[in-house]
């Protein structure tokens, strides 16, 4: 399978339908570069016209201006827009509800102006037009699965039924958390908190919410965040029950289902 | 005292939210038992007050029932309506004591709570029941009428004679209407100016998505002069300060949301730092922002105009540890019914902190730097960026 890059793109005079926004995480962490793969073999086995910016990629600013240090944000927010103004980038796709947020809603203040969609709801729309089709084996159907909010995609950005809608189509039972949709507790990781220690306290957040998804007694816990997927993973070794519970992005499902 | 800000687009999608947060209280909800008994104190609160009128004006033309004659039988209709909602504000107040002092809910056991603020609420559940107790008291001594809850208090006054009657009735009506007085100017000093405030907060609350930061221009323009320095203008001066380091650098709203604040602890609640024990409270952020605010306003007043004292909200009253807890989950903002934003503040003072006093753990530090030369938070070759797109 080849990933074109926009640059790849342009020399053979083509434009893609959208451009995937991989994230760093997506692209350098091990365990999301998994996700990274899952979901640009769905777009490939969908048919989607679509490129990456490869190494003209970078990061959005996000963690950066989180943190309180606006400069920095500031500076990759206005490369990352000359980049993708440069290229004329009309709709993005992203499998990281940190860089959606960014893209979404705080470029278009720096003059760029893009349609940006989370890749659960790019998934739903594949699904809901019938471009994703699966095995007639479906392997998922019946297994009771919980789904956790990312704090980018729900209270940020109201998003919380796109991800559901995906597993339905599985027709996976669903089991929802104690705290859910906009009552959904934070993994731990947002604001910058995945890149230092964490404050002292009685127990770590990634902890607790891996408490919570362990109780609804599913096979497996669904998140749609690089980060969410790292400390829900963590958590669950800590309590010994990785063997009991996967921790697995939306796209690998999907992935695992697609014909 | 705040700084600039304007909200005073799309009039209708605010005008909206204040007839659905404020008027109709829709995110008390989330919890529909407490969200009844809420309503029932808030409608109580101001129905009644509509009673008020004739209750004062009874009082200054030495009338009784002045109304009545007027409206015939929807008079009784309507005081029977009055004094339910005064006997479930009654009814409220009491669970409200019972939860806060009894039942012990972790959100008002809270060490936020400490001292004045605890009192504060206890103060003004105790003074409800005694003013609705007053109303009540004041009808039944009408022995001519038959209110529906009063008329249930009717038989253990029947053996006060009449004049002790009328010296009940005269005792509660001023009992009840100094009450009221004294509550109102309380309400400015307390807790309890959500009632008012709740409006105005739910007018200027953002209509944005909940997970955009405010865009700082004047840092867009300084990145922008370093890229294109011909694009400077000759006059450029570097903004005198970034991020808020005490309450004169945060907007006048994020001071409204300090004075809106009715300490409910629903934020705090939710807040996944708070709840893991991390120092951070969402609640204690605005309850010591209106602390700093006041000791502000106390000190523009004596020295008519502010004198720099020493201290700031950064640092005396907010600490570097509670700061770092945030998550920014925006768990704090979806839960509080009076539309506040703690996370804006704290992103303010972050933003301070890193901005002005360089103060950043180490691994922060360590992400800037990376995302400064490897254009990602973690070190990891810029080259290798697209290396996964050789293993599909």
């Amino acid at each position: 399978m080849k990933v074109n890059t926009m640059a790849e793109m342009m020399v053979t005079g083509n434009t893609p339908e959208v451009l995937f926004w991989v994230g760093c995480a997506g692209s350098f962490d091990q365990r999301a570069q998994k996700i990274t793969k899952a979901f640009a073999t769905i777009l490939d086995k969908a048919g989607v016209q679509y490129a990456i910016l490869g190494k003209e990629e970078a990061c959005t600013g996000d963690p950066a201006r989180r943190a309180g240090n606006e400069f920095m944000f500031q500076m990759m927010a206005y490369q990352n827009i000359q980049i993708l103004n440069g290229y004329s980038i009309k709709k993005i796709v992203t499998t990281c509800p940190h860089c959606f947020n960014t893209l979404k809603n705080e470029y278009p203040a720096l003059g760029g102006h893009y349609d940006v969609i989370h890749h659960t709801q790019f998934l739903q729309e594949l699904i809901e037009n019938g471009k994703i089709k699966f095995t007639d084996t479906n392997e998922w159907k019946g297994k009771s699965i919980t789904y956790h909010d990312s704090c980018y995609l729900g209270r940020a950005n109201d998003v919380y039924v796109a991800p559901r809608k995906v597993l339905e189509s599985l027709e996976m039972e669903l089991v929802e958390m104690k705290r859910c949709k906009s009552k959904g507790l934070c993994c731990g990781a947002g604001g910058a908190q995945m890149f230092k220690e964490e404050e002292n306290g009685d127990k770590r957040i990634n902890l607790e919410r891996a408490d919570e998804a362990l109780a609804t007694q599913t096979s497996f816990v669904a998140a749609a965040c690089p980060f969410c997927n790292t400390m829900l993973t963590d958590g669950i070794k800590n309590r010994n029950e990785e063997v009991n519970t996967e921790v697995l992005d939306i796209a690998e499902i999907i992935a695992q289902a697609i014909r | 005292m705040g700084k600039d800000f304007s909200a005073n687009d799309h009039p209708i999608a605010r005008w909206k939210n204040v007839f659905l947060l404020a008027l109709g209280q829709k995110k008390m909800f989330r919890n529909p038992i407490v969200a009844i008994l809420h309503l029932c104190v808030y409608f109580g609160f101001v129905i009644i007050n509509i009673e008020l009128l004739e209750i004062i004006l009874d009082g200054l033309l030495s009338t009784h029932h002045l109304f009545e004659p007027y409206l015939g039988t929807n008079y009784s209709f309507l005081i029977n309506t009055f004094e339910i909602l005064a006997l479930l504000v009654l009814i409220a107040c009491v669970i409200f004591l019972v939860r806060r002092n009894i039942l012990k809910l972790k959100r008002f056991i809270s060490k936020d709570l400490n001292g004045w603020p605890r009192s504060d609420a206890n103060y003004i559940l105790i003074a409800e029941i005694i003013l609705m107790s007053l109303f009540l008291l004041m009808n039944a001594c009408s022995t001519e009428n038959n209110f529906i809850i009063s008329k249930h208090i009717q038989p253990y006054l029947n053996d006060i004679s009449t004049s002790n009657l009328v010296v009940i009735e005269k005792t509660a009506w001023w009992l009840h209407i100094l009450g009221i007085y004294a509550f109102m100017n309380y309400l400015p000093y307390s807790k309890h100016l959500h009632i008012l405030l709740a409006f105005p907060n739910a007018y200027y609350a953002p209509l944005v998505p909940k997970g955009m930061m405010h865009n700082m221009p004047a840092v867009q323009n300084e990145v922008i002069y370093a890229m294109h320095p011909e694009l400077a203008p000759a006059d450029a001066t570097a903004p005198a300060s970034f991020g808020a380091k005490d309450v004169m650098d945060l907007t006048w709203k994020n001071l409204m949301d300090a004075y809106s604040c009715t300490e409910c602890g629903r934020c705090s609640a939710a807040c996944p730092a708070n709840s893991t024990g991390k120092l951070l409270s969402p609640r204690k952020i605005m309850m010591a922002t209106r602390d700093r605010i006041e000791e502000v306003g106390k000190n523009i007043v004596l020295n008519k105009g502010f004198k720099a004292d020493g201290k700031s909200l950064l640092n005396d009253y907010i600490s570097v540890e509670e700061l770092r807890a945030c998550t920014t989950c925006n768990a704090c903002v979806e839960e509080c019914p009076v539309s506040i934003s703690p996370l804006d503040i704290i992103i303010e003072l972050r933003r301070s902190l890193i901005m002005e006093q360089s103060n950043a753990p180490q691994e922060w530090n360590g992400m800037f730097s990376n995302i400064e030369n490897n254009f990602a938070p973690w070190k990891f070759a810029p080259d290798d960026r697209d290396a996964w797109t050789k293993q599909v």
